[in-house]
């Protein structure tokens, strides 16, 4: 008996690594395959090269970080003040039976597949966007447009839980202090809920640099340094899932070298995310 | 007058929030609702249960819903025990340690890891390195790690939900530590279990860009683990993006909406019934 309960316990120990091991593998392969191109070409010239030319053997991905950020900062600036005002007006606004509709109808946006929004930036943001600003249509603004909305449940739901995760003496602190409700949100709870509505925000930030297939759809894919949130683009992300199909040799290592400079960025993003959650907690 | 101006602040502010949320839920049913006006007009038994002719051009999605079920299947099969294993390792078998840090940072970090990252990976390591080929084993496999840290969270919520009494009651009955664990709190936790993976199959379905690296996009009837195969995801972006058919693609976006909608309303159902039922 005593023997058996040992064997479970120790299946699952090997069953609870599996993620750290997944983790390890991706690790491994994405840099196996993608660490070799960088240092043949250099990591200088890999990372801050402009041309992007795989018939020539020309591999920078200058253009498309740059992309990356621009696509990512654009989402940020509908995302952070769309998903604040959802997750005050969730966590203090509403009386909780509208709240019970209106949670579900935020994880249904999680839902949807990003393909879903791709596909209705395409139809309907694109040609806008090309009637009233001019331009190709398919743009960084389009791209930043859909993405904002994409990462929506990210930061409403992990700013919420942080707000809903105060204390109430604070709030009934500050009321009873003579504070209207606006400002005991404003300057007690926010405040108090930062490192999670910042983690909200990287999270979802996170989410806006790995998108790949709804922004294949809307971004027009030209590889060029963006000038204007009018410009079509490449990110680091879409140049991946474009060229995979049909890439072999120095090309395909350097898709995967690709790889390792988002691997880079996501695993700093995160990294700093779940250091800032942690905080919350102790 | 400076309290007037609190308050007016304060009105303000509050209105601009209500526009906030309102106009996220009004962009969400809009988007949905371009979509399913064009769409739901192609959908007739027809169109689930004909194969794709011509490309896409004609016929149905048959081999596509096929493809998204097999795919699915493998994902859940080969995710769904890890993730509960480790849900109930890090709940019954360890409390606060070093080691429960080490796989929480681990799972955290994997959730983040963008879908394209892991489709690199399912490619490198599936479909060359284990000589798996573009199959539904190998985008399954894929899939069974992007789901794991959904399993594993949704698990260990319940599990944590559990009151300690329960298993006091077990072990004072004289049950050993796996019986507690198989007779007394999975069988507390199934529902929240269940609900981690109806939003696994969800995520599942709508999962594009590692699925077309690791199962390819072939649009023949798969007859093995190791066939290629298409999932509607997938189906949908090709028909969309290659201009191969307006309608079609309206059509399966379509399907794809009803069909994650339906799932995560089950899903959501259940964790509503669920926290009434304990609280």
């Amino acid at each position: 008996m005593a023997m058996k309960e040992k064997i479970i316990e120790k299946i699952l120990l090997l069953t609870a690594f599996s993620s750290i091991f997944i983790l390890g593998l991706i690790t491994f392969f994405i840099f196996k395959e993608g660490l070799p191109l960088i240092l043949k070409i250099g990591i200088k010239a890999f990372l801050l090269g402009e041309k992007w030319i795989p018939s020539k053997g020309l591999f920078g991905v200058f253009p498309m970080i740059v992309s990356s950020f621009w696509v990512t900062f654009g989402a940020l600036l509908l995302g952070i003040p769309l998903g604040l005002a959802c997750a005050i007006f969730l966590s203090e606004l509403i009386p909780p039976s509208v709240g019970l509709l209106l949670r579900p109808a935020i994880q249904l946006l999680a839902a949807i597949p990003s393909v879903i929004y791709g596909f209705w930036g395409l139809i309907v943001l694109v040609p806008l966007i090309q009637n009233h600003f001019g331009g190709p249509g398919l743009s960084i603004l389009a791209g930043s447009l859909v993405l904002g909305f994409m990462i929506l449940p990210t930061i409403i739901t992990i700013s919420e839980d942080s707000l809903k995760a105060l204390p109430p003496t604070y709030k009934a602190g500050a009321l009873a202090l003579g504070a209207t409700h606006w400002q005991t949100i404003w300057r007690v709870l926010i405040p108090a809920a930062r490192s999670g509505v910042v983690a909200s925000v990287i999270l979802g930030m996170g989410r806006a640099i790995g998108e790949t297939m709804a922004m294949i759809m809307i971004l027009g894919n030209a590889v060029k340094m963006p000038t204007s949130f009018l410009d079509s683009a490449r990110t680091l992300t879409t140049n991946i899932g474009i060229e995979m199909g049909y890439a072999s040799g120095d090309h395909r290592q350097a898709l995967f070298a690709t790889g390792v400079v988002l691997f880079f960025i996501i695993m700093a993003l995160n990294t700093l995310a779940i250091s800032l959650s942690r905080r919350r907690v102790h | 007058m400076i309290n007037r101006t609190r308050y007016l602040t304060q009105s303000v502010a509050k209105i601009l929030i209500w526009i906030g949320a309102l106009s996220t839920i009004a962009m969400m049913i809009l988007i949905l609702f371009q979509i399913l006006r064009e769409g739901l007009p192609v959908l007739h038994l027809g169109f689930f249960l004909d194969s794709p002719k011509n490309m896409g051009r004609e016929g149905g999605i048959f081999t596509t819903i096929v493809g998204t079920v097999a795919l699915t299947a493998v994902a859940i099969i080969v995710g769904a025990p890890l993730g509960v294993g480790t849900a109930i390792f890090l709940r019954e078998y360890t409390r606060e340690s070093k080691t429960s840090r080490v796989i929480r940072f681990g799972t955290d970090c994997l959730a983040g890891v963008p879908s394209i990252i892991f489709g690199l990976f399912g490619f490198v390591f599936f479909v060359i390195r284990l000589n798996m080929g573009w199959s539904i084993l190998s985008g399954g496999l894929t899939l069974a790690a992007m789901i794991l840290p959904t399993v594993i969270s949704t698990a260990e919520e319940s599990i944590k939900t559990i009151p300690s009494s329960y298993r006091e009651v077990s072990y004072s009955l004289g049950g050993t530590r796996w019986q507690t664990i198989t007779r007394v709190v999975l069988p507390s936790a199934l529902p929240g279990i269940f609900t981690g993976i109806l939003l696994s199959i969800g995520r599942s379905i709508g999962e594009t860009a590692a699925i077309i690296l690791t199962a390819g996009s072939s649009l023949v009837m798969p007859t093995s683990l190791f066939s290629p195969s298409r999932t509607m995801s997938v189906h949908f972006y090709i028909l969309a993006r290659e201009g191969i058919s307006m309608k079609m693609a309206y059509g399966t976006g379509a399907a794809l909406i009803l069909l994650v909608l339906m799932v995560n309303i089950i899903a959501q159902w259940l964790i509503n019934r669920y926290i009434r039922h304990r609280t």
